[in-house]
């Protein structure tokens, strides 16, 4: 399933919105608008990931991407992420550098 | 998405030229080597001498059968490299291999084997033991995967520290035994990750260089033996077993299972140097995990044997690592290796320096006999990649080459100063017949380094390899039994003293003792000319129970016990005090070894030794005492640092300063916490400008300056 990618401002939020599967040939699209986003200097970054059904170590990759791209000021929210994908986001360790969030 | 212009640029090199096996594909570039990402494709490069074929074998990630064997077409080979760019290839999910047909004929070196899958030397990532521990499956006939890597990180403002050597505090420290341990309270124990939420500890402490342990790729689970008390298993848990070169250990990231390893140990990196922090790699080029003809064919083996390991006229293994085998370095393709893996770390990883195991081996020429100008050295020490990097040897080997003090060095390379540890160790214990020595050593050791300056002495008193400092007053013997070697493993020769009592104790006079031998120790170490390194945890007594081997140990033996952060609090402060002090006073710095000249300003030496009576030292062998005057450039810089390794105390007199200047206590180990140390600068007046009584077995610090004013009660 290809990967869809919406970018948005929301008051003092950069809301990316992905729908798809965040793997090698997809990732390219999201490291795009991430930088678009460190861009806005906004004071969080949120990540809207319920539609995303399978992340491989590419989107894995993006996140780190993502966390080295914005000011250290700045807060990256992962929101909304299915259970195997935010697990692979805790083992990874990210969830000290990005805050995890359901809703 | 709008397209950027390059991506509208056409390449003729991104279109293929042949099929083989289902797959397009056209010539590879033979340099660099390795798998490379290029446009459409990967470009796979590997060099065998002797090989008559060379197969290309891809597997679908995690997969036990390859979804691809492809044959290196006669007309992609140049020279002796085999290079093809694969199109297609969904590169972040493969793991790749080579299988190199030719000659099995051992007495010739030759150990071809087309059955096995080979690992390839260059490889960036390994795929096989991302986990830490987790047992492998040894069915599997291709263990340690190659994979292709991105470099694509981003660094930021990230450009090396440039600390001058002189400068440095070196931590020597285990990736996993950091922060291992329950106690250490971080998100991913024993990781890289791990390690950097550390980094607030380590500048607390005033280092400013960390050393890691290997980090290349190993298998920590190629150790047989198992504990012969708990019969758990051990591990080859140090690492100095690599089995690939330009990979960083997957194990040692939290990350390592989705191959993110690179960027995890990167993070680090940049993270460490944006506190200050150099990095330090301990590399481990002298032999290879492949050991000898009983040992696994991993890579070097089966692709060109007789190019990367020396060989007996027989066609067996020369040992001189005590491990096997011995790389062979010093011939013009593994020399290349070797440098292309340095420059790889430095460039791809912004490694500062290194610390060559055994490097005494790199010396040694085809035929395993030394050799007066090593190329290999000689091309490290003026490398362009590698100019400002620092390169520190280990300067002997198991085949009994000792070069402490005459290891080429070409104005580069710095030495582990393996007699400094000797004896300054042997001074604390109370040896007689030491202190002249003591006196050389703490010097710079001008004997040994003459020509290349203080910097090029790594002053050391522990390392991961031997007793840790609170071992080394606590036991007489090492206590490796857990090592399943029957004691007979490590060092026998360790200078070391119980304080009267060998391991724990509850005797308070003992643990006193060995509390004020260690804060000498630390105050000798960090008072010399030289490059300070403190082994990891030295700060609060770590202790391995006497075990001083424990290379197998991944448990409470090895890791850094975090509580002990708080329990030994008296001990950290007192080396954060005295790595500050050393960040104080140039004149410790100080690259030229002292002359004994006179400094105009001051009418004091450069350096002056003394005993108990200023100005005359006592050089007899019976001399437990020794006090040094260091005397800068500075209107302050005058440090006095008295030795004190006699059981009795003695009267000091101390050398008369200059008008208005009067010597101020910075450091007294045989004073109670908190008295035993003093902020640097607000160090306080003695009373009695000219005489200090030095306690038995203590070290007294003194400053002489100018202004009287601190006279301060507390520290």
């Amino acid at each position: 399933m290809p990967l869809s990618v919406s970018l948005s401002i929301e008051g003092d939020t950069t809301v990316i919105e992905l729908t798809g599967e965040l793997d090698a040939k997809t990732a390219p699209d999201f490291h795009r608008t991430i930088e678009k986003a460190a861009g806005h200097g906004t004071q969080t970054v949120e990540i809207r990931m319920a539609g995303v059904g399978y992340m491989a170590s590419a989107g894995l990759r993006s996140l780190v991407f993502a966390q080295q791209k914005v000011a250290n000021d700045v807060t990256i929210k992962v929101v909304g992420a299915i259970e195997p994908v935010s697990r692979t986001i805790r083992t990874a360790g990210l969830d000290r550098s990005i805050v995890l969030s359901d809703e | 998405m709008t397209e950027t212009r390059s991506e509208q640029v056409l390449r003729v090199d991104a279109y293929p030229t042949h099929e083989v096996g289902g797959y397009r594909v056209r010539a590879g570039k033979p340099f660099p080597f390795g798998a490379n990402v290029v446009p459409g494709g990967v470009s796979f490069s590997v060099f065998s001498d002797q090989a008559t074929s060379m197969t290309l074998v891809i597997f679908k990630r995690g997969e036990p059968e390859p979804m691809a064997e492809l044959e290196f077409p006669e007309e992609f080979r140049t020279g002796s490299v085999f290079a093809m760019t694969v199109f297609g290839l969904d590169h972040e999910n493969i793991e790749y291999g080579y299988r190199a047909d030719g000659p099995y004929d051992p007495v010739t070196g030759h150990r071809f084997d087309a059955r096995q899958v080979l690992s390839d030397p260059y490889a960036r990532l390994i795929a096989g033991r991302d986990v830490w521990g987790v047992e492998p499956d040894r069915s599997r006939g291709y263990q340690y995967r190659s994979r292709v890597c991105l470099q694509d990180f981003d660094w930021g403002d990230d450009t090396p520290l440039g600390i001058p050597a002189e400068d440095l505090v070196v931590y020597e420290t285990h990736v996993r035994g950091f922060t291992r341990h329950p106690s250490s309270q971080v998100t991913a124990p024993g990781t890289f990750a791990g390690l950097r939420e550390k980094i607030p500890y380590l500048k607390e402490l005033g280092i400013n260089c960390i050393e890691l342990l290997p980090v290349f790729e190993f298998d920590e689970s190629d150790n047989p033996r198992t504990n012969p008390e708990t019969g758990e298993q051990l591990f080859d848990y140090w690492g100095y077993n690599t089995v690939s070169f330009f990979a960083p250990k997957a194990g040692y990231a939290a990350t390592g299972r989705y191959g993110m390893q690179g960027d995890e140990f990167r993070t680090l990196i940049k993270d460490l140097h944006a506190a200050g922090i150099e990095v330090i790699l301990d590399v481990v080029f002298n032999h290879t995990a492949e050991g000898n003809e009983q040992g696994p064919t991993i890579s070097f083996k089966g692709l060109d044997n007789a190019t990367y390991y020396m060989l007996t006229p027989e066609g067996y293994y020369f040992n001189f690592s005590g491990t096997g085998n011995t790389v062979n370095c010093n011939h013009p393709v593994v020399r290349n290796y070797v440098l292309d893996c340095l420059r790889h770390w430095v460039a791809d990883y912004h490694i500062d320096g290194f610390r060559f195991d055994l490097a005494a081996i790199l010396g040694r020429a085809l035929d395993g006999t030394p050799l007066p100008n090593p190329p290999l050295l000689e091309l490290l020490a003026y490398d362009p990649v590698l100019r400002h990097t620092k390169l520190i040897a280990e300067a002997w080997d198991a085949g009994g080459l000792y070069e402490v003090g005459n290891f080429p060095a070409y104005g580069r390379w710095a030495e582990w100063n393996g007699k400094y540890r000797d004896t300054v160790r042997s001074f604390l214990k109370g040896d007689p017949g030491v202190t002249g020595e003591l006196a050389t050593r703490i010097a710079g050791s001008p004997d040994l380094y003459a020509t290349r300056g203080t910097a090029a002495s790594v002053n050391f008193l522990t390392a991961h390899d031997g007793f840790t400092l609170a071992d080394l007053v606590s036991y007489n013997d090492k206590h490796n039994e857990a090592n399943g070697e029957n004691n007979n493993d490590g060092a026998n020769d360790n200078n070391s003293w119980n304080c009267g009592a060998e391991g724990p104790t509850d005797d308070p006079e003992i643990n006193a003792l060995r509390t004020r031998q260690m804060k000498n120790a630390l105050a000798i170490l960090f008072t010399s000319q030289g490059i300070p390194m403190l082994l990891a945890g030295d700060e609060v007594a770590r202790t391995q129970q006497g075990n001083n081997n424990t290379y197998c140990q991944d448990n409470e033996l090895s890791w850094f016990d975090w509580d002990q952060v708080d329990d030994n609090a008296e001990l950290l402060r007192f080396t954060r005090g005295m790595i500050e002090f050393r960040k104080h006073h140039r004149e410790l710095r100080s690259t030229a070894h002292p002359t004994g000249q006179v400094r105009e300003h001051l009418g004091l030496p450069d350096i002056s030794w003394h005993g108990e009576r200023a100005w005359q030292p006592d050089w007899s062998a019976e001399s437990r005492l020794l006090a040094v005057a260091r005397c800068g450039t500075g209107d302050d810089d005058v440090v006095y640092v008295a030795m004190n390794a006699h059981w009795e105390s003695h009267d000091l007199e101390l050398p008369a300063l200059p008008g208005g200047r009067s010597w101020h206590l910075f450091a007294d180990t045989g004073a109670e916490a908190p008295y035993d140390i003093r902020t640097p600068g607000a160090e306080q007046e003695l009373d009695n400008a000219g005489k200090y009584l030095i306690g038995p077995r203590s070290v007294v610090i003194l400053v002489g300056r100018a202004n009287a004013s601190d006279d301060l009660d507390t520290p």
